[in-house]
C-alpha cells in the first residue's frame, strides 16, 4: 500500500474542502477501496473519511425515501420500509458480499465499487485499459466468463459488480451530489458510464464531487418486486447474471414493469426494451421470453461467456413469471 | 535419460521385483501385522471414544502459536516480488527506490543472495522435501510466471509490502510452453513416479475391450486446483551462528530439516524445525522456496526473518494439483461383469519436479477384471511445479472411473450399487496379493439402507418446483500407506506419567488427541497421564503427515518404543517383582503397570518399579519395523458415497441437498475427529465437483484468480447435511487396526455428484467443475 494522508470529515463542506486535492479519495466502509489500495491499483495521496457524515434514512411525505450516502448496506437492507415497499432493494443488498462486508460497506461506496475483472486486478502482470488507458485489454481473449455481453467496447469488457445498484436502476433512483459547483442530482442510470474508448472514466462524477444521498421516488410498483442472482456458488460470489424486477398487473395485462440486469455490462443495465415490449401487453411466459429476447438482441458474447445470453433471457423470464404468479 | 541411467533403473527395478515377490510369498508371521496389534482386542479403553480435541482450548483462546506468530528479538519482515513472465531472464532489476524506502533493511535478489544448493526434490531421497529442484535466486533465469525474483526485508510487514511495489523489473523472454493443448500436439512422454513409469497392463485389455458385449468409453477432464489451507504458508527463521532455526507450518519437519541442511551446506542436526500447529496442510505444506528465501535473507541481514505469504503468494509459489485428461474404457459381459478396464490419459507437469498426477491409482485396486491397462502420460510445461493435494490421483481418478461405471450401469440397466458389488475382486486385481481387510460390500449395503437408495427414480423424472432432483453414488478409495523411518521416544516418570515424542504433525485433524488416546491404552494409563509431543525435528522419526500414513507410522513407532520400554522395565523390576522371570513377550500393560498376559495378578505398577529401582524416569527409543505389510497384503480403505442434488431447470445451478459417506477404514480411533476428517474431505470434494478451478492463462502461464474471492471453494450455504457412518472393523494388519482417513473423504465425491446430476437431468457432464453453463 502506498502511503497516504488520512483525515476525517465532520460535515459535507468539510469533506468537499478536504477532498479537493487531485489525488484525494473519499473513504466509506473501505471494503473495495482499501482492497484496491493493498493491490496498489488505487494509490490516493489522501483519504477523506466520510463515515461520520449523516447516515439517515428519511421517509418523505410523498412516500419516497432519502438514504444518506454513509448509511451502511446492512442498515438499508434491514430497514422496515425498504423491506416492505422496496423488497427488490433489500434482497439485492443481501445477495451481495458477506454479512461482515455489508456491515462495513456504505451506500455511497457501493455505487463506486470497481470491477472484479481479474486482469484489472493484476497490476503487476496484465494489461488493462481501465488501469492504464491505451495499454490494451488482456480480458478480451482471456478469462472472461464474468464479463460483459451488453454495451462493451474493444477497449473494455468488464462488468460492474454491484447488486444494490441493479435494484436502484430498476427503481429510478436519483443520486444527490455536491461539489465545488454546488449541488445537483443525477438519475442513477446516468451515474455509471459505458466503457467506450475511456474505460478508466467510470462515472459522471466531477473531480472532488461527493455523493451525499440516494433518493428513491415513491414507487407503488416496487411493493411487488424481487431480485434474483445467478452465480457459481450459493453465496459470496459475484453475479453471472442478476435480475431486478417489479411488476404491476391489471387483470391479465401488464400495467407497468421495471427490469434491470446485473453482471452483464459496465454499468447496472436498465432493460428498457424489455419493459417497453411488455407494457400494456398480456401476461404470458411467451411474452416474458419475447421481452427478454428483445433486450438481449444486441448482446455480443465473448470467448467464455456465450451462455450468459441465454441465462439472462431465462432468468428474466423466470423472475417475471414469479412476480406474475404472486400477483394472481 | 542416458543409457547408463536406464540400465541402473532396470537393475534397480529387477532387484525390487525379486524383493517384492519374496515379501509376497513370505509367511504372514514374518510381516509387521502378522501378529495383530494387541490393542485391537482392547474393547473398553480410550480408543474409540469421542474425545474433544485437546488443542481446542488453546486455539479458541488464541494461545496456539502458529508459524507466523513466533516473535524473535530483532526480527524483520519479508515480502516477495514475483516474475510476470514464464520463461527467460531478468534484463533489468531496479531496487534502488525500494532500498531507500522507509524501514527497508535490505533487498535480496540473485545479485546478492547467498550461494546455496537447490532443494532436494521430494521423494528423491528418504528425507528430501523440496517442491522443485531449481536454483533459488542464484541466477537471472525465470522458470515460471510467479517465480520470486526479489525479497524485501523491512522493520514492518507494511513497509516491506510497500517497498516491493517500488521495484522495477524487465525481462528478456524466451519462448515458453504454457498451453496444455500445444504441448500435447508435440507429443507426450511416459509419466515417471520415483523413477518407475506409471504404466501397467494385465492381460490384453484392448482386445478384451473390443470383444466385450457391453462397452463404455469416454474422456473425462479435471482442471488445475490450488492449495487453499486457511493458514497461508509462513516461516519464522533465525540463524544462531551455524545453526538454523525455522518455526514452520509443516507436514514434514524431519524432511525440511534435512533438506535445509543440504541447501545451506550444514548438517541436519544444525537445523531445528518446529511446527507445533498447522492451519491445514493437504500436501501443500512441505518445503517450498519461501522457507529457503527466508533463511537466505536472514543470513544476509544477520537478523531473524518472518516470511508469511500473502494469499496471492501461495498461488504464485506453492504448487497445486495439475489438470488431467483421462480416457476410461470399460468392457463387460451382459451381466455387467468386467472384462477390461483401460484407464489412460495425460497430465501436465514440470521438469523441476516429479509429480505426474497418478489418476490411475483408484483403478489399481477397486474392481476385478481379467484385463487391465493403465497409463499416465505427461507433457512438460513452463509453470510452477505442481504437487500433492489431498488424495493425489484418487481424487480426480475416481471422477473418471466412477462416472464410467455409472455410465455402464445405465447402459446395462443395472443398479450402479449392484454393479459395483458384482465386480468386487477376491484378491488384489493387479498383484494378486490377499486383502488385509476389505468390507466395502457391507459399507455399500449399510449406506444404501441409511440413504434410502432404493427410492431412486429414472433419470429426469423427479422435480421440486424449478429444481430437478437426482441421487447418485460412487466408490471412495484410498490405500493404506506406511513409510519407512518411523521412530518414537517414550519417557516414563516415577509419578506414573508418560511422555511420547515423535517428529509428527498436527495440522488440525486431531493427531495429538487421537494418539494421546492410543498411547494411554497402550501404556495402561489415563489420558491425563499422557503427553503426546510432536512437531519438532529434534524428536525421533521421519514421519510425513502425508499419504494418510501418519497414524500408521506413529502407531508402529510407538509399538516399537513400547517393546523396548517393557524390556527396560522388566530389567528394572528385577527379581523382587511379581514380574520376575517373565520375558517381554509374556507381559503386557495393565492399570498403570505391567502384568503377565495370562495372569493379571502378577502385576507391578510403573510407579513401584521406578521407585524400587531408584529411578526418576526411564526413557527409551524405538524404530518402527520396515513397512513390508503393504507388499504382503493388499491394504486399502473404501467408502460408499451417496448424494442427492438439485439442478435448477432455469439456471443450471447445482445445489447438493444431502450427502452420505459409508466408510470401511479399519478401526476408528476417535469418532468425533474422524467424522470431521470425513466431512472436511467430502466438502473439499464438493468444491472439486462444483466450483474449484485455477484460472491458468495459457497465453503466459499466469494464474489469474489468486484470491479466495475469485477462486471458489464451498461456502457454508453450499454444504448440505452430511451423514457419515463406518464399519469400524479393525484391519488386523494395521497398527491399532486403523487405516488412515485423511484423504479418502475427497475421493469419489466428484463422481457421486456428477452421477446424481445425470439422474436428475439425463445429462452426463465429463468435465469438472460442474458449473451451470454445462447444465443449461
Amino acid at each position: 500500500m502506498t502511503p497516504f494522508d488520512y483525515s476525517r470529515a465532520s460535515d459535507v463542506a468539510d469533506a468537499l474542502r478536504m477532498g479537493a486535492g487531485v489525488q484525494a479519495k473519499f473513504l466509506g466502509g473501505g471494503t473495495n477501496l482499501v482492497d484496491l489500495m493493498r493491490e496498489t491499483i488505487e494509490r490516493p495521496a489522501a483519504l477523506v473519511d466520510i463515515t461520520g457524515l449523516p447516515a439517515e434514512i428519511t421517509e418523505r411525505d410523498d412516500g419516497g425515501l432519502v438514504i444518506g450516502a454513509a448509511v451502511r448496506n446492512t442498515a438499508l437492507a434491514e430497514h422496515r420500509t425498504v423491506r416492505t415497499r422496496y423488497p427488490v432493494l433489500s434482497r439485492a443488498i443481501l445477495a451481495g458480499a458477506s454479512a461482515q462486508i455489508r456491515n462495513m460497506a456504505t451506500v455511497g461506496g457501493n455505487l463506486l465499487q470497481r470491477t472484479r475483472c481479474s486482469y484489472f486486478y493484476d497490476d503487476a502482470g496484465s494489461r488493462c485499459n481501465k488501469r492504464q488507458p491505451g495499454q490494451g485489454c488482456d480480458a478480451i481473449d482471456g478469462f472472461n466468463r464474468n464479463h460483459a455481453i451488453l454495451g462493451a467496447s474493444e477497449a473494455c469488457v468488464a462488468t460492474h459488480p454491484s447488486d444494490m445498484c441493479v435494484a436502484l436502476a430498476a427503481l429510478d433512483a436519483v443520486v444527490h451530489l455536491e461539489g465545488r459547483g454546488g449541488a445537483r442530482t443525477l438519475p442513477l442510470v446516468e451515474l455509471h458510464r459505458l466503457p467506450g474508448d475511456r474505460p478508466d472514466l467510470e462515472t459522471a462524477l466531477q473531480p472532488g464531487e461527493l455523493i451525499t444521498a440516494i433518493e428513491l421516488p415513491a414507487q407503488p410498483i416496487a411493493a411487488r418486486s424481487t431480485y434474483r442472482k445467478v452465480r457459481d456458488r450459493s453465496s459470496y460470489a459475484f453475479a453471472l447474471v442478476s435480475v431486478a424486477a417489479a411488476l404491476e398487473l391489471d387483470g391479465d395485462t401488464v400495467k407497468d414493469v421495471r427490469v434491470a440486469l446485473g453482471g452483464v455490462a459496465h454499468k447496472p443495465w436498465r432493460a428498457l426494451e424489455a419493459e417497453q415490449a411488455l407494457r400494456g401487453g398480456k401476461v404470458s411466459e411467451a411474452a416474458f421470453r419475447a421481452a427478454a429476447e428483445a433486450e438481449l438482441a444486441h448482446a455480443v458474447p465473448l470467448s467464455c461467456n456465450t451462455f450468459k445470453i441465454e441465462l439472462a433471457k431465462r432468468t428474466i423470464t423466470a423472475v417475471l413469471g414469479e412476480l406474475a404468479g404472486a400477483a394472481r | 535419460m542416458s543409457i547408463a541411467e536406464e540400465a541402473k533403473l532396470a537393475v534397480r527395478g529387477a532387484i525390487q521385483g525379486v524383493m517384492e515377490k519374496a515379501i509376497e510369498l513370505a509367511p504372514d508371521s514374518w510381516m509387521p501385522g502378522g501378529k495383530p496389534d494387541s490393542l485391537i482386542a482392547t474393547k473398553h479403553g480410550s480408543i474409540g471414544a469421542s474425545v474433544p480435541r485437546i488443542d481446542s482450548p488453546l486455539k479458541v483462546q488464541g494461545k496456539a502459536p502458529f508459524a507466523a506468530e513466533f516473535e524473535l528479538p530483532g526480527m524483520v519482515y519479508a515480502a516477495l516480488m514475483f516474475s510476470t513472465v514464464a520463461k527467460g531472464r531478468i534484463a533489468t532489476l531496479d531496487t534502488a527506490q525500494a532500498e531507500a524506502a522507509p524501514g527497508v533493511v535490505l533487498v535480496m535478489t540473485h545479485r546478492n543472495a547467498p550461494r546455496m544448493e537447490s532443494m532436494p526434490v521430494f521423494l528423491s531421497a528418504e528425507k528430501a522435501g523440496g517442491g522443485d529442484n531449481l536454483p533459488i535466486m542464484q541466477d537471472d533465469r525465470i522458470h515460471w510466471n510467479g517465480q520470486p525474483i526479489a525479497v524485501v526485508l523491512a522493520e514492518t510487514q507494511e513497509q516491506a509490502d510497500y517497498a516491493v511495489a517500488l521495484i522495477r523489473a524487465s525481462y528478456e523472454q524466451d519462448a515458453a510452453t504454457t498451453s496444455f493443448a500445444t504441448a500435447k500436439r508435440k507429443g507426450t512422454e511416459p509419466g515417471l513416479f520415483m523413477g518407475q513409469p506409471l504404466k501397467t497392463e494385465k492381460g490384453s485389455a484392448d482386445a478384451a475391450f473390443k470383444a466385450s458385449a457391453a462397452k463404455v468409453e469416454a474422456t473425462y477432464t479435471t482442471p488445475r486446483h490450488n492449495h487453499n489451507a486457511i493458514e497461508p504458508h509462513a516461516a519464522t527463521v533465525a540463524w544462531d551462528g551455524d545453526r538454523l532455526i525455522v518455526h514452520d507450518a509443516s507436514q514434514a519437519v524431519a524432511h525440511t530439516a534435512w533438506s535445509l541442511g543440504k541447501i545451506f551446506g550444514i548438517s541436519e542436526q544444525q537445523v531445528h524445525v518446529t511446527s507445533p500447529f498447522v492451519g491445514g496442510g493437504f500436501g501443500g505444506k512441505c518445503l517450498w522456496q519461501h522457507q529457503v528465501l527466508g533463511a537466505a535473507a536472514a543470513k544476509l541481514a544477520g537478523r531473524p526473518v518472518r516470511i508469511a505469504l500473502s494469499r496471492e503468494g501461495v498461488y504464485r509459489l506453492i504448487g497445486g494439483r495439475t489438470l488431467t485428461e483421462q480416457r476410461l474404457a470399460i468392457g463387460a459381459d451382459q451381466d455387467g461383469r468386467f472384462n477390461a478396464i483401460i484407464h489412460s490419459g495425460t497430465v501436465a507437469t514440470t521438469r523441476q519436479n516429479g509429480m505426474p498426477e497418478p489418476f490411475i491409482l483408484p483403478t489399481m485396486s477397486s474392481y476385478g477384471s481379467p484385463n487391465i491397462k493403465l497409463d499416465v502420460e505427461v507433457v512438460y510445461l513452463d509453470m510452477l511445479a505442481n504437487t500433492f493435494m489431498r488424495a493425489p490421483g484418487e481424487s480426480v481418478g475416481t471422477f473418471a472411473l466412477e462416472s464410467a461405471i455409472d455410465e455402464l450401469a445405465v447402459s446395462l440397466g443395472i443398479d450402479p450399487v449392484e454393479l459395483r458389488i458384482l465386480n468386487q475382486p477376491s484378491e488384489d486385481p493387479l498383484k494378486g496379493t490377499p486383502f488385509s481387510s476389505r468390507h466395502i460390500t457391507e459399507a455399500w449395503r449399510a449406506g444404501a439402507e441409511k440413504f434410502g437408495w432404493s427410492k431412486r427414480s429414472a433419470p429426469g423424472t423427479v422435480r421440486d418446483g424449478e429444481w430437478q432432483i437426482g441421487i447418485g453414488c460412487a466408490t471412495a478409495t484410498y490405500p493404506y500407506h506406511r513409510m519407512p523411518g518411523g521412530a518414537a521416544r517414550i519417557t516414563l516418570t516415577r509419578d506414573g506419567y508418560a511422555r511420547v515424542e515423535i517428529a509428527a504433525h498436527e495440522m488440525g485433524m486431531g493427531t495429538a488427541t487421537a494418539h494421546t488416546q492410543v498411547v494411554a491404552d497402550r501404556l495402561g494409563l489415563s489420558r491425563d497421564q499422557v503427553t503426546f509431543a510432536y512437531g519438532d525435528s529434534l524428536m525421533p522419526g521421519v514421519v510425513l503427515a502425508g499419504g494418510s500414513q501418519q497414524t500408521a507410522s506413529i502407531g508402529a513407532s510407538v509399538i516399537a518404543a513400547h517393546h523396548v520400554l517393557i524390556k527396560e522395565l522388566l530389567k528394572l523390576a528385577g527379581n523382587d517383582s511379581p514380574l520376575a522371570g517373565l520375558g517381554t513377550d509374556e507381559v503386557g500393560t495393565l492399570n498403570g503397570g505391567l502384568a503377565k498376559l495370562d495372569d493379571p495378578s502378577r502385576h507391578e505398577s510403573y510407579v513401584s518399579i521406578l521407585t524400587r529401582s531408584g529411578r526418576d524416569h526411564v526413557a527409551v527409543e524405538g524404530s518402527a519395523s520396515a513397512p513390508l505389510e503393504t507388499m504382503h497384503w493388499s491394504m486399502h480403505s473404501f467408502g460408499a458415497l451417496f448424494c442427492e442434488i438439485g439442478v435448477n431447470s432455469v439456471t443450471g445451478e447445482t445445489r447438493v441437498r444431502r450427502f452420505l459417506g459409508s466408510y470401511d477404514c479399519g478401526r476408528i480411533l476417535n469418532p468425533k475427529t474422524a467424522a470431521s476428517q470425513f466431512r472436511g474431505g467430502i466438502i473439499m470434494g464438493l468444491g472439486l465437483a462444483l466450483m474449484e478451478e485455477t484460472q491458468f492463462d495459457d497465453r503466459n502461464g499466469r494464474v489469474m484468480n489468486p484470491s479466495l474471492a475469485e477462486y471458489h471453494v464451498p461456502v457454508h450455504l453450499d454444504v448440505p447435511p452430511i451423514d457419515v457412518i463406518w464399519t469400524d472393523i479393525p484391519d488386523p494388519r494395521a497398527p491399532m487396526g486403523a487405516r488412515g482417513i485423511g484423504e479418502i473423504g475427497i475421493t469419489g465425491v466428484g463422481a457421486a455428484v456428477a452421477n446424481a446430476v445425470f439422474n436428475a437431468t439425463g445429462k452426463r457432464v465429463r468435465d469438472l467443475p460442474l458449473t451451470l453453463d454445462k447444465l443449461m
